[in-house]
């Protein structure tokens, strides 16, 4: 029990001393699982509603293979992304294996079948009349794409936090592609691993700990987004 | 509506091409960087144990070249050199890493620096190994069968364990006897919690020894040494190595300032070196 404690006091005195280490490995790991969310939104949402508004042959397979998707494993994701990055890989004249730029892609494919699934299932919610009111009433459909979007705000936002607590949790695929190099591709969850293979149960506890507080953060920004306007009558 | 839908998608793709550029902007290497970056494939003791987190800034500074380290099982590390994937390796499983230079695509081969393995196991020592030579303690605990753990994963510390165990005669398998597939910081921790045996380099044990139930049981014996030795890599194996970078690791690792570190890792921490830096010494005292 006393490690836990330890990892508490060691989570408060990391955070609280300034730790320049401690302190990137925070700031990257927000940036890499927010720049994957923000792609895998880019990509996820058109999709999800082309697949969700549209009919077009294989469009069920296409939702088949995003739900499956969801429950990808980040370690096989990490996987394919390692290979085509190699030197010797398509992509290896890129240079990108053990940089964030490889964990923001491989972070993007695991988020972006979570964002399509989502989106879907959200939009297809929505009262079907509801498209075809807007475009007698003159709108654009790129209007009406976006009172539709709005219309689905609050399962929208739920894909969203469903997308970047899948990527800042997981640690097959930032191992695989980032390396966990100190200082240029180590995040919370990679630094946890390292510190518990190293016997440091206090310090992996205490990284995982601000992980907690680091999804709970940004969770409840986008809870606070997504509940502005849901004011009880 | 086709029109419309066309555009719409054509609008998300540019939407989509603008964020990606705008996301490798962001994720792009900071200036302050050096440019030279090479990949360094090494085994999990070098990491687990904190010698490289000395030995790299200091090589950073001096040669400007950046390292990318990839901390995997020595099988793993040879295997990414083969595959051009790295440009320089520091591992230990001597008669891998012979067979691996035969085959062309490795350059120039050096002893490093040595350790050693050592059996520890449970304080209680249920197979009554304390003392024993290293094929006369594993007969033993295949005898008792008492638990034995395993890394299972190809690594240096596997290929010498499988040696000790084709040296005492003995073909594990059976419940006794477990295999994680794990690195070395694992096993042990996988050992401890189980009151089994494993084999580990001195290195990782004193450094986790604090937070472990094991005790060093059988040591010291010749077939015991743990021998690293650094592996330049070719363009043979690869067009994308870079020879360059790996010959000023090499250079440096065995040179004599590095070889000082090499010997002065741990000792304030663990009152011991971890490891004997062994640059230019003959093959031959070290049983090779």
């Amino acid at each position: 029990m006393d490690v836990l404690f330890d990892g508490l006091a060691g989570a408060v005195a990391l955070l609280l001393s300034g730790d320049e280490e401690s302190w990137s490995i925070i700031a990257l790991t927000l940036r890499i699982s927010l720049t994957a969310t923000a792609i895998a939104l880019l990509i996820g949402v058109p999709l999800g509603a082309v697949v969700a508004l549209t009919r077009f042959p294989g469009r069920r397979v296409v939702l088949a293979a995003a739900n499956t998707g969801m429950g990808m494993p980040p370690v096989v994701v990490g996987l394919f992304v390692t290979v085509l990055l190699w030197r010797s890989g398509p992509l290896g004249g890129l240079g990108l294996l053990y940089t964030p730029s490889a964990m923001v892609i491989a972070q993007g494919a695991i988020a972006t079948p979570i964002v399509v699934a989502l989106v879907a299932a959200a939009l297809q919610q929505v009262d079907p009349d509801f498209l075809v009111q807007m475009r007698a009433l003159g709108a654009t459909p790129a209007r009406a794409l976006a009172a539709l979007l709005g219309e689905a705000r609050l399962p929208l936002l739920a894909g969203a936090m469903a997308a970047f607590g899948a990527v800042v949790s997981e640690v097959g695929a930032a191992q695989m592609v980032g390396g966990n190099l100190a200082g240029q591709t180590r995040v919370l969850t990679t630094a946890a691993v390292l510190a518990t293979s190293r016997g440091e149960f206090p310090l992996a506890i205490a990284f995982g700990l601000i992980l907690l507080l680091l999804a709970f953060g940004v969770n409840l920004a986008l809870t606070l987004i997504q509940q502005r306007r849901v004011v009880p009558r | 509506m086709v029109t419309a839908m066309r555009k719409g998608i054509l609008l998300g793709l540019a939407w989509v091409a603008t964020i990606l550029l705008a996301a490798c902007g962001t994720t792009a290497p900071s200036s302050g960087e050096p440019a030279k970056s090479l990949i360094l494939a090494t085994t999990t003791s070098t990491q687990d144990s904190g010698l490289l987190d000395e030995l790299l800034p200091v090589f950073t500074r001096e040669s400007g070249w950046q390292v990318k380290t990839v901390a995997v099982g020595s099988g793993a590390a040879i295997e990414l050199g083969r595959r051009g994937e790295a440009d320089v390796l520091l591992v230990h499983s001597p008669a891998a890493e012979e067979k691996f230079v035969a085959e062309g695509g490795a350059g120039q081969r050096r002893l490093v620096m040595h350790n050693d393995f050592v059996l520890v196991g449970p304080p209680d020592d249920p197979a009554k190994i304390k003392g024993a030579s290293s094929t006369d303690a594993l007969k033993k605990v295949a005898d008792a069968k008492a638990v034995f753990v395993s890394r299972g994963d190809e690594s240096g510390t596997h290929s010498k364990e499988k040696d000790l165990w084709s040296k005492a005669g003995v073909t594990p398998g059976g419940n006794w006897y477990q295999s994680t597939g794990q690195g070395m910081g694992e096993t042990l921790r996988v050992a401890s919690e189980k009151g089994g045996y494993t084999l580990s380099d001195r290195a990782t044990y004193l450094a986790q020894r604090d937070t472990l139930e094991l005790e060093v049981l059988s040591e010291g014996d010749p077939g015991l040494l743990n021998v690293y030795h650094v592996i330049e890599m070719t363009t043979k194996a690869g067009d994308k190595v870079q020879p360059d970078g790996a010959k000023a690791f090499a250079d440096w690792l065995v040179a004599e300032p590095a070889q000082r570190l090499i010997g002065e890792f741990g000792r304030a921490k663990y009152g011991q070196p971890l490891f004997t830096p062994d640059a230019g010494a003959d093959e031959s005292k070290l049983g090779l």
